[in-house]
């Protein structure tokens, strides 16, 4: 455990289905075995129905609050290009950035009222420069047979902000959380996703 | 070794570890993984039960016996187990019995958010309310040990940002009840409230309340006292306590596990110790207002903390920073205004079976009562097929007291009664009984008409036409959603009859229920749009489905019919239920090719 006292914050957002609580409990996982506090919270109910989705997670020595301060976002984690930029606000001007490049339409954009905003790339570039990372973790996902893993992609390229982590760390958490036939599926995403953002 | 569980778990661990060995609930966000979880001990009997006033009293039978009993709910939940809560109060217990309550700030999931910590004081008896995880297993072990020494029921208090938060805590060992099994008819007079003995039971009720505040005070461990900087005292319970503690953590606290009784005496020395004092609490002024009736001045309270909506560290911090810390609270910079975005509320499943029944019922131009449940989803535009909604199964009532009007249902919940009143005062409403077989919105809990119990054992299953008929409905039908004509002729012969009448959807299982493979009934995997047919009239998008989108593009059909724009299917969303092709006048929406 490095830092004493400082707690971190990882707000991950997106849409119902995506599977941000499995991703967010591959973190718990994580943090808890190197020796953290953890706190994790999210609302449950509307989450298979197509509604937006955030959990938050936080670590350190010691933790109390589960939820974060408004603009005290460390890292975020968005599985979708809208839902990252409905929480931008939330994240820290040194803060780091993963996204999904995946746009699912809300019902107002499928019925044509509104449009799907175009910029958010641009828009998260300008404020946090090469903090950002936006890859396509669905395709990768696809690839590898399964677009459901995508969130296990974002997993990956998110490990990397911890070298002091083995890789091992990440996939047992993975192992212990998922059924035994999901294993190879999941490892192999998450070694994708920890390439992506390598590379 | 600290694991890390969800509140919810922590609380069903608890339960099991303190010897528990009967747990009954009706699912309700955000309690209803608690029972989920406890059905995985083999040591314990559990059951969903049809609504909440059942699982109480069934829990309280069974403490009665001896066993170790546990009910939960979700906040309104406690307004129908109210009627047994408030004499249970009276008879009291044998083996320990808890009831968890968990209520919903901010309305995630809810129709109302109510306070629940109002129970405690109403009905007179204790109240827990824990903070995390860690807490949430103490506490429900204490719990059951009040509630056997104090022969009562103990209320205790979760909301979503416990339920719902994951914290680290670790795990004990389970201890077998030591009270004796049985039950004795010698009780009667403590246990039989009429008049006569529940006068004598209404002084001891407030005996116990007057012991439970001694205790409060002098026993109960988890009422704490931190003096750190005396110039501010924060008084706070549950998660309202780790907010503070976070924004403000230099200054002291009085936090509070047991919300009532209050601890009189403790109260009085942090009063002593501090110089001036701010109650921190989500929702009402319920320790403000008691704090206050005891005489004390209270600084700060909810004439800056909003009584609306849930807390959270920023809400402390922009509320408080001024008086605490004399400076003003700086907010962080804007970098989009959220509202400009598209929102993103929940929509029914591509494939949902109130798809097509919501889409007859707006085709009918009906007015619809409708229930709490995924179904109210109906109400979003352009589906707008829902009209007034209260609490589970008032629509069946409702429906009848409007007139002429329909009411679909969480009818075993609580639709039989109004259901018989309809028939018995020669109503004429048409109930909608929508049978999806399992109760979704909740997360996939099983109910008496789903043919299986919580442990997923085959049991009977509710005949819902058989159980219409009982009550006397002479007009029973049944309706396969999915056929939209069909289902559009039925409903309109029913409503125009001038007898209450029932009508059933089969065919119609939960697109998430994965054990009876709804998917496989679609005779084709999606669909798509024949461009060369599509004349823009957007029929398609009525239906609120959230695998069709409208895609702007000058062109024509192959007829010559001049448009801005099409239809279009994402094969990924369409499961194949066809029911945009039955409704597109133009046959522009056609099975899809890989």
């Amino acid at each position: 455990m490095k830092e004493n006292g400082k707690v971190t914050n990882i707000f991950l957002s997106g849409v119902g289905g995506q599977g941000t609580i499995l991703a967010s409990n591959i973190l718990a996982e994580v943090f808890l075995k190197a020796g953290y506090d953890v706190k994790k919270s999210e609302v449950h109910g509307m989450a298979q129905r197509g509604g937006d989705v955030t959990t938050r997670f936080r670590f350190g020595k010691k933790v109390y609050s589960p939820l974060i301060k408004y603009g005290d976002v460390d890292y975020l984690i968005s599985f979708e290009m809208l839902e990252a930029a409905r929480y931008i606000n939330w994240v820290k001007p040194e803060g780091k950035i993963i996204i999904n490049k995946q746009e699912i339409l809300p019902p107002a954009v499928s019925l044509g009222q509104i449009e799907y905003p175009k910029d958010i790339e641009k828009m998260f570039k300008k404020y946090f420069k090469d903090n950002v990372w936006i890859f396509n973790g669905q395709e990768i996902a696809r690839k590898l047979g399964n677009i459901q893993a995508a969130n296990v992609v974002l997993v990956g390229a998110f490990s990397n902000f911890f070298p002091e982590f083995k890789e091992e760390q990440w996939t047992d958490a993975i192992k212990e959380l998922l059924a035994a036939k999901l294993h190879e599926l999941n490892i192999q995403a998450f070694y994708e996703g920890r390439k992506a953002l390598q590379g | 070794m600290k694991k890390i569980l969800q509140g919810n778990e922590a609380v069903a661990r608890g339960a099991w570890e303190a010897g528990v060995t009967v747990g009954c609930a009706y699912p309700g966000i955000p309690s209803s993984k608690i029972m989920a979880e406890l059905s995985k001990y083999k040591e314990i009997y559990t059951e969903w039960s049809p609504n909440e006033k059942v699982a109480v009293e069934v829990a309280h039978g069974a403490s009665l016996a001896g066993g170790k009993a546990i009910a939960c709910m979700k906040h309104v939940g406690l307004n129908v187990a109210a009627d047994p809560l408030m004499t249970i109060a009276y008879t009291g217990v044998k083996g320990g019995f808890v009831i968890v309550v968990a209520d919903d700030p901010g309305q995630h999931s809810s129709q109302n958010e109510q306070d629940s910590r109002h129970w405690t004081r109403f009905g007179k008896v204790p109240m827990l309310e824990p903070a995390d995880s860690e807490e949430c297993k103490d506490f429900t072990k204490i719990a059951f040990e009040i509630s056997e020494r104090f022969d009562t029921p103990v209320l205790l208090r979760g909301e979503t940002r416990v339920s719902h938060c994951d914290s680290t805590l670790e795990l004990g060992e389970r201890k077998e009840s030591t009270v004796q099994r049985g039950l004795d008819q010698k009780e009667t007079p403590k246990l039989v409230m009429v008049p006569m003995y529940a006068r004598v039971r209404r002084v001891a009720v407030e005996e116990r309340i007057t012991k439970l505040a001694a205790y409060a005070d002098t026993e109960f461990p988890y009422n704490s006292m931190e003096i750190n900087d005396p110039s501010i005292g924060f008084i706070s319970s549950g998660v309202s306590y780790l907010y503070t503690k976070e924004v403000f953590p230099r200054y002291s606290f009085l936090k509070l596990g047991m919300v009532w009784p209050l601890p009189r005496n403790m109260i009085a020395e942090f009063f002593k110790k501090v110089k001036k004092v701010i109650v921190v609490e989500e929702l009402d002024p319920f320790f403000e207002t008691e704090i206050k009736a005891m005489g004390y001045k209270v600084w700060h309270g909810k004439d800056l903390i909003p009584a609306i909506g849930e807390l959270s560290p920023s809400i402390v911090e922009q509320s408080l920073t001024k008086a605490v810390e004399r400076k003003s609270y700086k907010a962080p910079k804007v970098r989009i205004k959220p509202e400009d975005l598209p929102r993103r509320p929940p929509n029914l499943c591509a494939g949902c079976s109130h798809r097509p029944l919501f889409y007859a019922l707006k085709k009918l131009g009906l007015y619809v009562f409708g229930d709490i449940g995924c179904y109210a989803l109906a109400v979003a535009p352009l589906l707008s097929a829902m009209h007034a909604l209260t609490c589970m199964a008032a629509c069946v009532g409702g429906a009848y007291g409007a007139g002429k009007v329909l009411g679909d249902s969480t009818f075993l919940h609580g639709g039989i009664g109004p259901l018989m009143d309809a028939v018995y005062n020669k109503g004429y409403s048409t109930t909608l009984i929508l049978d999806n077989r399992i109760t979704a919105m909740t997360g996939q809990q099983e109910h008496p008409g789903t043919g299986y119990t919580i442990q997923s054992e085959p049991a009977s299953m509710i005949d819902y036409e058989q159980l219409a008929r009982a009550v006397g409905v002479k007009h029973v039908k049944k309706v396969d959603p999915y056929k939209v004509k069909e289902t559009m002729e039925v409903i309109r012969e029913e409503v125009n009859r001038d007898d209450a009448s029932v009508i059933i959807t089969e065919n119609s299982l939960c697109i998430l229920l994965r054990r009876a493979k709804p998917l496989e009934k679609f005779k084709n995997p999606f669909y798509g749009v024949d461009t060369e047919k599509c004349r823009n009239c957007k029929v398609c998008l009525e239906i609120n489905c959230p695998a069709i989108s409208w895609q702007e593009g000058e062109g024509q059909t192959k007829d010559g019919h001049k448009r801005k724009g099409t239809g279009f299917i994402n094969k990924d969303q369409c499961v194949g239920c066809e029911v945009c092709a039955q409704i597109c006048k133009f046959e522009a929406i056609v099975p899809g090719t890989k």
